[in-house]
């Protein structure tokens, strides 16, 4: 994984986010390569969530640079912006589904805006999307308010993959899901990111989804990311990482794997 | 570009190129419009000079086979089908026509019959009504149940609403009345004159600002302001579960979100009106010294004589009934909201056209009333 010729995907240098005076990031780096599994995490109120917006280009940092695919983020004009918006895909918290569109109408929605298809076309292309996340065909007419917590965390992810994108981000994926549907989204992201080569960045507290997808885990602590691979991160010696990985929940867990 | 065709007789040889990708899905419907297969009996496809292929991408190459065995001819693939196309045709298997919109619509005639209408619209009108009124006596009980000690009344509530509703809304309530006394006095001025009655306009300014137009103006301002404001504020937070979760923890909505709301406009209301009054009065004043030359102190000698013991109180004694029935249909409306974000803009027009309705419907009774009782 830790090939040095492959070009980052995401690369964020110096970046620093303050709200008032109190500062989230300062000076945080960070590096994402194609076809990773990046996980990132950290204590609430670290700043994972506006870490995420910031890359994604919906809040702008006080200082430092965002570059995808070598592309400085600030200097893109509206247009290529728009055109970067519709080659990744994201997932929200609370799935952020449209709660007056039914689940067909949401994924289609990406497509009807940048793309000039036919309503058949459409169509087909909803379902493959609907299907391809392991929803039933009758999910498809079903408003967000009628759906399960699993299901609206499909449909959320059916959208986000309606453009085909390279990159997927998703911020909690399987928080509020019991652990059999957590474990079930982790092996429908493992399909995915394997079938469609995405980079996948994600923001989760779920050990499991950890260290079942991730290849690389970031850690945001001191306003700082300390960045690796599973193993590296869980010999790092900062005392909340260590915590994390090797704090009570932990270790009743993963015991076995304590020793990496 | 797209797809390179070779035609050898009944053989047919198509080389993939290119990226296809979601974005290029329109320029390859555009390539392959061309492209004539008939009379084709076998086509061989090769990929080996394809550049990308997303699931999209693999859709149109799934499109294509499925044009070509259409028309009765043998596809194989050169070297391994791709991975895509695989994907695309293991998800989508058999069947690929999405459901039916789940969408209520009338399926026979019967249904849309004039009649029928009628009738379903009368049902639910009368629906509505029962539950209006259920959800008044549920206000009225809360209300009972309030009173009877200060902390359930929640004053601090009350007092913010009197705020919202009250003290932010007098700039406008303040314009707006005196741009009504504007109107009042050039009409009424235009056709004294022709008289030389103009010491009656006045008259006319008074009575109409002090009677009808102060107070009813006012509602419907605040029916458009706080209104719309009750029910998109219980709105949301019913869809984002809050009245659950106040449920939940044994406070009863209604006395929490729905009376102070209630109580803080049935305060501000007449307030809002004794101001809207006193501009619009102001406002005669100046404009019968600018229209009319006529001195300040002959205004508020004729406004005096003009102005009966029961003028104001007719006036004043609407604004709370009319705070009532707004914060009740506002309040109500919010609490009707479920399911989705076109809900939640559904009724918070329907809170506004329905309390606008309510408010002139009772100063239409008020007047008669007024009349009967010779005041």
């Amino acid at each position: 994984m830790d090939d040095a010729a492959t070009a980052p995907v995401i690369e964020v240098r110096g970046l620093v986010n303050r709200f008032g005076t109190q500062v989230v990031h300062d000076g945080l780096e960070m590096e994402v390569r194609a076809g990773e599994v990046f996980g990132i995490v950290g204590g609430s109120g670290s700043g994972k969530s506006v870490l995420l917006r910031t890359i994604l280009g919906l809040h702008r940092p006080q200082a430092g640079e965002v570059r995808l695919q070598g592309r400085a983020l600030g200097q893109m004009s509206p247009a290529e912006l728009r055109t970067f918006k519709a080659s990744y895909g994201v997932t929200f918290q609370q799935g952020a589904l449209f709660s007056s569109l039914d689940v067909l109408q949401n994924v289609q929605l990406p497509m009807i805006e940048h793309l000039p298809l036919d309503a058949r076309t459409l169509d087909t292309l909803g379902m493959l999307k609907i299907r391809l996340v392991g929803l039933p065909g009758e999910a498809a007419r079903k408003f967000p308010a009628q759906l399960s917590g699993g299901m609206v965390k499909r449909a959320a992810l059916a959208r986000a993959i309606a453009l085909d994108p390279a990159l997927l981000f998703l911020d909690e994926p399987t928080s509020g899901l019991d652990p059999i549907s957590a474990a079930a989204f982790d092996e429908l992201l493992i399909f995915l990111q394997r079938e469609l080569a995405l980079t996948v960045v994600m923001i989760t507290h779920d050990l499991d989804t950890i260290f079942r997808t991730c290849n690389r885990v970031g850690v945001i602590v001191d306003r700082h990311m300390v960045s690796d691979t599973l193993e590296g991160i869980m010999g790092q010696p900062h005392p909340w990482i260590r915590e994390y990985f090797h704090g009570e929940r932990a270790r009743r867990r993963y015991g076995g794997r304590d020793g990496a | 570009m797209y797809l390179e065709a070779r035609r050898d007789g009944e053989r047919l040889l198509l080389e993939f190129t290119g990226a296809w990708r979601a974005a290029d899905l329109p320029a390859i419907g555009a390539a392959l419009e061309g492209l004539d297969f008939a009379g084709a009996r076998q086509a061989m496809l090769s990929t080996t000079r394809l550049e990308a292929l997303d699931l999209t991408g693999a859709w149109r190459m799934r499109e294509l086979v499925g044009h070509l065995r259409s028309l009765g001819c043998e596809v194989a693939f050169d070297g391994a089908e791709p991975d895509q196309l695989r994907l695309v045709n293991e998800t989508l298997g058999g069947v690929q026509h999405a459901p039916q919109p789940s969408e209520p619509r009338p399926d026979t005639w019967a249904e849309l019959a004039p009649l029928a209408m009628i009738g379903r619209r009368v049902l639910r009108g009368w629906e509505g009504m029962l539950d209006g009124s259920d959800f008044v006596g549920r206000v009225s009980v809360a209300l009972g149940a309030a009173l009877t000690s200060a902390r359930r009344l929640r004053p601090t509530s009350i007092v913010r609403h009197v705020f919202d509703t009250g003290l932010m809304a007098i700039p406008i309530v303040a314009l707006i009345a005196f741009l009504i006394s504007v109107i009042v006095a050039y009409i009424s001025a235009q056709q004294l004159q022709k008289f030389g009655a103009e010491i009656f306009v006045v008259d006319l300014i008074t009575i109409s600002v002090l009677r009808e137009m102060g107070v009813l103006l006012t509602a419907i301002i605040v029916a458009g302001r706080s209104g719309s404001a009750f029910a998109a504020e219980i709105g949301a937070m019913k869809l984002n579960e809050e009245v659950d979760a106040l449920r939940a923890t044994g406070v009863e909505p209604i006395e929490v979100l729905v009376l102070p709301r209630v109580l803080g406009l049935v305060i501000a209301l007449p307030l809002l009106t004794m101001i809207a009054d006193a501009v619009g009065l102001t406002g005669g004043a100046i404009l019968c010294k600018l229209l009319l030359d006529m001195p300040i102190v002959q205004y508020l000698q004729r406004a005096n004589d003009a102005i009966g013991t029961t003028t104001f109180w007719v006036g004043i004694i609407k604004a709370p009934v009319f705070a009532l029935l707004i914060s009740l249909a506002g309040t109500f409306r919010g609490l009707q909201v479920r399911g989705s974000s076109r809900e939640l803009g559904r009724l918070t027009t329907v809170a506004v056209v329905q309390s606008i309705f309510l408010v002139i419907l009772a100063d239409a009774l008020f007047a008669v009333v007024f009349m009967e009782l010779d005041i």
